[in-house]
């Protein structure tokens, strides 16, 4: 069926703030379907509370409502707007669990509105375990043992009955939020507990554990003619027992045979159809018993995922853009294949090459949280990584992690022993990976490891085997007598060139990369095309490898370039902000007419969408990479502004190199980074800053904190997001601190800074061309100094500072701006005492509220930066007229439901994993006055 | 992938070379280079008999990761003549395999290369076409190999089924059964017949040349045309076959080889294609139920649209959705029907087995 033509309106429901379990791929799952309907000429309206979304552009949608995502809210939109339709597949669970809370007040039903994308019975049978059950039993799909407890008593009669090991699934959460294993007896009754109280309805599932057994995600696709087909099946390197969204994946599958792939394709088709009656995108997990390749359905998400959201970026074809032509009636053999344009959309990409997912954790942040990963999702972020071989794309995703692994491997770590090595993996943890290449090293049969992890299939094994072969062949050289097979060999099997150093111990990445030039060993592009090169296709999305004959894929034109280099994969801190200063920098870059080029490795995010950039380097943000597409590229320069504290990490190295670094030069950089050399700066302006000190052990720490004056914050020189930050009151915490510091991170220089005691905190985010300055926004936290500022309230404009306070704030940020000579962004971080202001420090880079001042004031102030920092336009080129009836508010959204027993006050570390903005009218607003009253509630001591 | 692997080279028709690693057995082998883009089930391609004089390129660049299995064949043994990988892979993790892919090549006597650059390859071929190839793992000798290749026959106008049809006729299924059908085979895949017979269908397989007049001594209900490699035109044996099976007015199924046959005799040429469609993931509309099925396809000849278009007597039943190719035809006034695209898919999704109970029902609602 064509269009559906009485559609001409759509409501898009965004997921809201990141919280761990759905993250920005929502973004980019609902930013795709926003396009896609627009390019049909329907309205579209947009509802989502997170400002840091590419989604809540003005250019996205008709009208965007950055309201929190209640009833009320959706009531407010449909009263003021004609909707025909609403599609909630696209903003995760929270969008489809606020539709039918909608459906079921009716308000769907009042105002005229169909659901779209989605059979809303459909939901409580996805989602509800015991309903899920039920109908797989009647529709003879086997499913594990089971039953469904709305008591602890009923919980522990069942679990007597179905024995252990076995597991907890509350019904109707997010991200498997309190659900766990149970290995034996002694933990059933507070695993069953924490169960029922994570789940809305009080309700959980007690199930026969399947472990050891093979984990598989299928991918589909269905229209209303009933047309189906699989997008992409992704296996899991760990085996049952780690939520998808943290294990390793795969894709395509690596062991599967057909006659599994074709049951579990033809069960997965089955359960969709029968699912209810819906056109769109659908996910189904599957668990293979490996004795006998029978399967065992787990579970099924009527919806986009990040898991489709993966396969997307894994095989080129654009799931969530497909899902909403779908959900508007069109059919799939009606639609073109969006990358090659020539074939249909109605097909099963073929990939030529592997992608391995890796997710990335942060720990590090969340003191006492059990780290053993299990049902409940831990991991913040992931990376992905393309290659033309397992073993390629598996050390490609270990150096995009950013975690100091430069390949499966960190090196001139002390090694455990084989016996401990054994015993630590069998525990799921972040770092296995890295241990069971340890473990293989130690001489440690696949076998052994396969079966001390629970069934890791020993294919994997296998490969991880060829690098740990190679490795042992590597260290039998050095730079003089490597030989060049061996070399090759190395390269091709995703070793990096700092890798190869290490291991022969000799010379260092700069060596091998010549040593390999020479020898005619170099990246060559490939194409992701969706068909394996069966079909034409020009879309722009490239990976690298290494292939004998060199035949590279991504020509060069001749039109002038500049790099965007993204932020990597989301942690605390450094999450989808940057993605959205990223796509706006593309988008700016090519208006300024220029080829746009982005490098990224992290598949949830919109600026690794193949049409934001004019070309995406799907690889590592990690110096060799970068450095060979730049080689191949030669463009103007790179942007490190715009991607975080990964990108500007990089900027040193580039600046060595000659290569211009697009903005502010990496001198003025280095300046604001260093705290010595920032603390001159200030002196030399006449600007008051706290008084500060540097130590490289406890005796230099307590005399210098004993200078500066008690409290002092403790911190290590360049961290990101006020990673390992004390505030301490005396002499035997400052040596705690110091030693706890020296011990994680040796060797680094500390920084003891004067802590303003119950100061007010500010920053200002602002604009410099070199002649004239532009305050974006001053924004106040609410909560007193002490408290990280990204997880802090902040108020735009300032509510509470004197007028004097907030000109000296903006009078001093323009003297930094000037001296630092900025060209583009910088946010600088304010203490204000008895009237007294005091720079704190000075980020010269894109800041994680830039997109929330942006959406303030509904100016796009990131295309001006970028532009300014391009040298295409002058502050002059642009009217700001800030919209902005009454106030902003930034506020801070934690996870620390995923970690019981962690510590949930707040300090100088941040902890908050997303935000949402708020507008109030005035100060008397009651949130407002609640926020403010509540203030100090959660500051630690 | 051992640490010791003899080189090996890759030579094709046009000149281009490639070096890479020895796989399977030692030795050299010839054959017509085509590609195939499904991601599962190799070991079904590398029995299928259409691939026989080929030599085959796959796409996903890791194979043999699940071994093989004695029971996932399509005929008794490999009938490629060479393989041509990115990675191929000793190592298997599959807990029902019998054995590794490298013990299975070499038993089979198969040269097979690894470590090219087959993306590069695959795009190659997209561009200039099929043509004759040659590799070895036991000379690097450029120039001999190249006077080797100049020997090898063209596909075009070559007649292959004949070598891979069996020699016996054989029986497979439930003999009582009231559908009997007649396989001409022209190197059948096993899971056609199994497809047959587990729909309760009883079938007899006659070699490729038996005369009309045998087959019919077992009175069957319905004929079988079955896949198989080579040039369907010239195949006049089977053409002449194909013209007296029709005047039985009795059902008739083709397949592949027995779709472009059918065509054949209903006087609508076939031709060779570029490169061939060879995957798991077609996509292809019914234009009769409007339905659409993801298939897969083995076939380097195809049938020609435009005399098809123009025939009366012939009705388009299926095309493909990506380059509009005939993928289905039904011969109007007679109970015969073909589709290009493999419903058996094995490997791949089983969308259009339904072929096979539409095929089973027109000889039960014949016979009444």
């Amino acid at each position: 069926m064509p269009k559906d033509t009485s559609i001409r309106s759509v409501l898009i429901i965004g997921s809201g703030p990141i919280v761990i379990g759905q993250a920005c791929e929502f973004d980019y799952s609902g930013t795709q379907a926003a396009r896609s309907l627009r390019e049909e000429g329907i309205k579209v309206y947009l509802i989502n509370s997170n400002p840091a979304t590419i989604m809540t552009d003005p250019m996205m949608a008709e009208k965007v409502y950055l309201l929190p995502l209640t009833v009320e809210s959706i009531e407010q939109i449909l009263q003021e707007n004609e909707i025909d339709a609403v599609l909630p597949t696209m903003g995760g669970q929270t969008a489809l669990n606020l539709a039918k809370e909608a459906e079921d007040l009716g308000l769907w039903e009042k105002y005229n509105v169909r659901l779209i994308g989605v059979d809303i019975k459909a939901i409580d049978k996805a989602e509800d375990r015991e309903k899920f059950r039920q109908w797989m039993i009647a529709l003879g799909v086997p499913v594990a043992t089971a039953k469904t407890a709305n008591s602890f008593l009923e919980g522990k009669e069942f679990a007597q009955q179905i024995g252990f090991p076995l597991v907890i699934r509350p019904s109707f959460t997010l991200g498997g939020t309190g659900g766990g294993f149970v290995h034996d007896k002694n933990d059933l009754d507070e695993a069953l507990n924490r169960g029922l109280q994570a789940s809305p309805i009080h309700e959980v599932l007690v199930e026969k554990a399947v472990l050891g057994w093979k984990e598989f995600e299928l991918e589909l696709l269905r229209d209303a003619a009933d047309n189906v087909c699989i997008i992409c099946t992704v296996e899991n390197f760990d085996p049952m027992g780690v939520h998808t969204g943290d294990s390793i994946t795969v894709a395509p599958a690596m062991t599967l045979s057909d006659t599994a792939m074709q049951l579990m394709r033809n069960t997965a088709i089955r359960m969709m159809r029968d699912l209810g009656n819906f056109a769109g995108g659908c996910n189904v997990q599957f668990a293979l018993n490996p004795d006998t390749e029978e399967i065992i359905a787990i579970e099924i998400n009527p919806r986009v995922s990040r898991s489709s959201a993966l396969a997307s970026k894994a095989t080129g074809y654009p799931i969530a853009k497909i899902a909403a032509k779908l959900a508007i009636g069109y059919n799939l053999d009606e639609l073109e294949n969006q990358i090659t344009r020539t074939t249909s959309a109605y097909f099963e990409p073929a990939l030529d090459y592997v992608i391995v997912k890796v997710p990335r954790w942060n720990f590090d942040k969340f003191k006492g949280a059990n780290d053993t990963l299990g049902l409940q999702m831990k991991s913040v972020g992931e990376v992905m990584a393309i290659g033309r071989s397992f073993t390629e794309a598996i050390q490609k995703a270990c150096q995009s992690l950013e975690n100091n692994a430069v390949g499966l491997g960190y090196y001139g770590k002390s090694l455990m022993h084989a016996d401990d090595l054994l015993e630590y993996i069998k525990t799921p943890k972040w770092d296995r990976l890295f241990r069971i290449k340890d473990a293989l090293m130690a001489g440690i049969s696949v076998g052994t490891i396969s079966k001390a992890t629970n069934g890791i299939d020993r294919w994997f094994l296998y490969e991880i085997q060829k690098i740990v072969n190679l490795e042992k062949r590597l260290e039998k050289y050095d730079l003089t007598t490597l030989p060049e097979e061996l070399l090759r060999e190395a390269k091709v099997n995703g070793f990096s060139d700092e890798q190869i150093s290490r291991i022969i111990g000799h010379g260092n990445e700069e060596d091998i990369y010549q040593r390999r030039k020479e020898l005619g060993i170099t990246r060559v592009y490939k194409m992701v095309d969706t068909c394996s090169a069966e079909f034409e296709a020009r879309t722009p999305y490239f990976y690298s490898s290494f292939e004998g004959g060199n035949i590279n894929e991504s020509r060069v034109s001749d039109k002038k370039k500049i790099i965007v280099l993204g932020s990597g994969p989301n942690r605390i801190g450094q999450g989808i902000e940057f993605d959205y200063c990223c796509v706006h920098g593309l988008l700016a870059i090519k208006e300024a007419g220029y080829e746009a080029i982005m490098v990224n490795c992290n598949p949830e995010t919109v600026s690794t969408d193949f049409d934001i950039a004019d070309k995406l380097y799907f690889e590592p943000v990690y110096w060799e990479h970068l450095w060979e597409i730049i080689e191949h590229e030669k463009p103007e320069g790179v942007i490190v502004q715009l991607g975080g504290q990964t990108a500007l990490k990089l900027a040193e190295r580039l600046h060595e190199k000659g290569i211009p670094i697009i903005g502010t030069s990496f001198d003025s950089m280095d300046i604001a980074e260093d705290r010595g050399r920032f603390s001159d700066l200030l002196k030399e302006l006449g600007i008051p800053y706290p008084d500060y000190g540097t130590a490289y052990d406890v005796d230099e720490a307590i005399t210098v904190a004993n200078k500066v004056g008690y409290p002092v914050l403790v911190r290590p020189s360049y961290v990101l997001g006020g990673q390992r930050m004390r505030i301490v009151i005396n002499d035997d915490e400052v040596e705690n601190a110091v030693v706890s510091l020296l011990k994680h991170i040796p060797g680094n220089k500390i920084l003891i800074d004067h802590f303003l005691d119950r100061c007010q905190e500010a920053e200002v985010d602002a604009i410099f061309d070199g002649e004239n300055f532009h305050v974006m926004g001053v924004m106040e936290h609410i909560e007193p100094a002490g408290i990280h500022s990204g997880d802090s309230h902040a108020v735009l404009p300032a509510f509470n500072l004197s007028p004097m306070e907030v000109t000296t704030m903006e009078y001093y940020s323009e003297k930094i701006a000037r001296a630092l000579n900025i060209r583009g962004l910088i946010n600088i971080q304010f203490a204000i005492k008895d009237g007294k202001v005091f720079v704190i420090e000075a980020n010269p880079r894109a800041s994680r509220t830039t997109p929330f001042i942006a959406k303030a004031y509904q100016i796009p102030y990131l295309n001006i930066a970028t532009k300014v920092m391009i040298g295409a336009s002058k502050l002059t080129d642009f009217r700001f007229e800030k919209k902005l009836a009454g106030f902003a508010i930034k506020e801070p959204v934690f996870s620390f439901n995923k970690f019981p027993g962690v510590n949930k006050e707040l300090g100088p570390e941040m902890k908050s994993t997303g935000e949402a903005i708020r507008f109030v009218k005035d100060l008397r607003d009651p949130y407002f006055r609640q926020l403010y009253k509540d203030r100090s509630m959660y500051l630690s001591k | 992938m051992t640490d010791k692997q003899l080189p090996a080279v890759l030579v094709l028709a046009d000149g281009t070379v490639a070096h890479g690693k020895a796989f399977g057995a030692i030795g050299t082998a010839t054959g017509e280079i085509c590609f195939n883009t499904g991601m599962t089930g190799y070991q079904e391609v590398f029995t299928d008999p259409s691939y026989y004089g080929q030599i085959l390129i796959m796409n996903t660049v890791h194979v043999g990761n699940y071994g093989v299995k004695e029971d996932e064949v399509e005929s008794d043994n490999v009938k490629i003549r060479g393989l041509i990988g990115r990675n191929l892979e000793d190592g298997y993790s599959r807990k029902l395999a019998n054995g590794s892919l490298e013990e299975y090549l070499k038993a089979n006597n198969i040269v097979s290369i690894e470590g090219v650059d087959t993306r590069a390859l695959v795009a190659h071929i997209r561009t200039k076409g099929a043509m004759n190839c040659i590799i070895s793992s036991e000379t690097t000798d450029v120039e001999a190999l190249k006077a080797r290749l100049a020997q090898v026959p063209d596909m075009d106008g070559l007649e292959l089924a004949s070598h891979v049809s069996t020699t016996e006729a054989y029986e497979m299924g439930n003999p009582d059964s009231d559908v009997r059908i007649a396989v001409m085979d022209y190197g059948v895949k096993q899971h056609i017949l199994h497809c047959m017979t587990d729909r309760g269908a009883f079938v007899k397989v006659f070699p490729a040349k038996t005369a009309l007049e045998t087959v019919n001594a077992f009175r069957p209900h319905g004929y079988f045309i079955s896949n198989g490699p080579g040039d369907p035109s010239a195949m006049d044996y089977a053409i002449t076959t194909v013209k007296e099976i029709l005047k039985e007015e009795k059902p008739v199924f083709g397949i592949c080889l027995g779709h472009q046959l059918l065509a054949l005799a209903n006087d609508i040429p076939t031709f060779k294609m570029h490169h061939g469609h060879r995957g798991l993931n077609h996509p292809v509309k019914n234009l009769v139920t409007g339905r659409s099925e993801i298939t897969t396809q083995n076939h380097g000849f195809g049938v020609d649209p435009e005399a098809v278009k123009k025939a009366d007597h012939i009705e388009v039943t299926h095309v493909n959705l990506n380059d509009q190719s005939i993928e289905g035809i039904r011969v109007k006034g007679k109970p015969a029907f073909s589709v290009q695209y493999h419903p058996e898919s094995t490997p791949g999704p089983h969308d259009s087995r339904y072929l096979f109970d539409q095929f089973i029902e027109l000889i039960r609602q014949h016979n009444n």
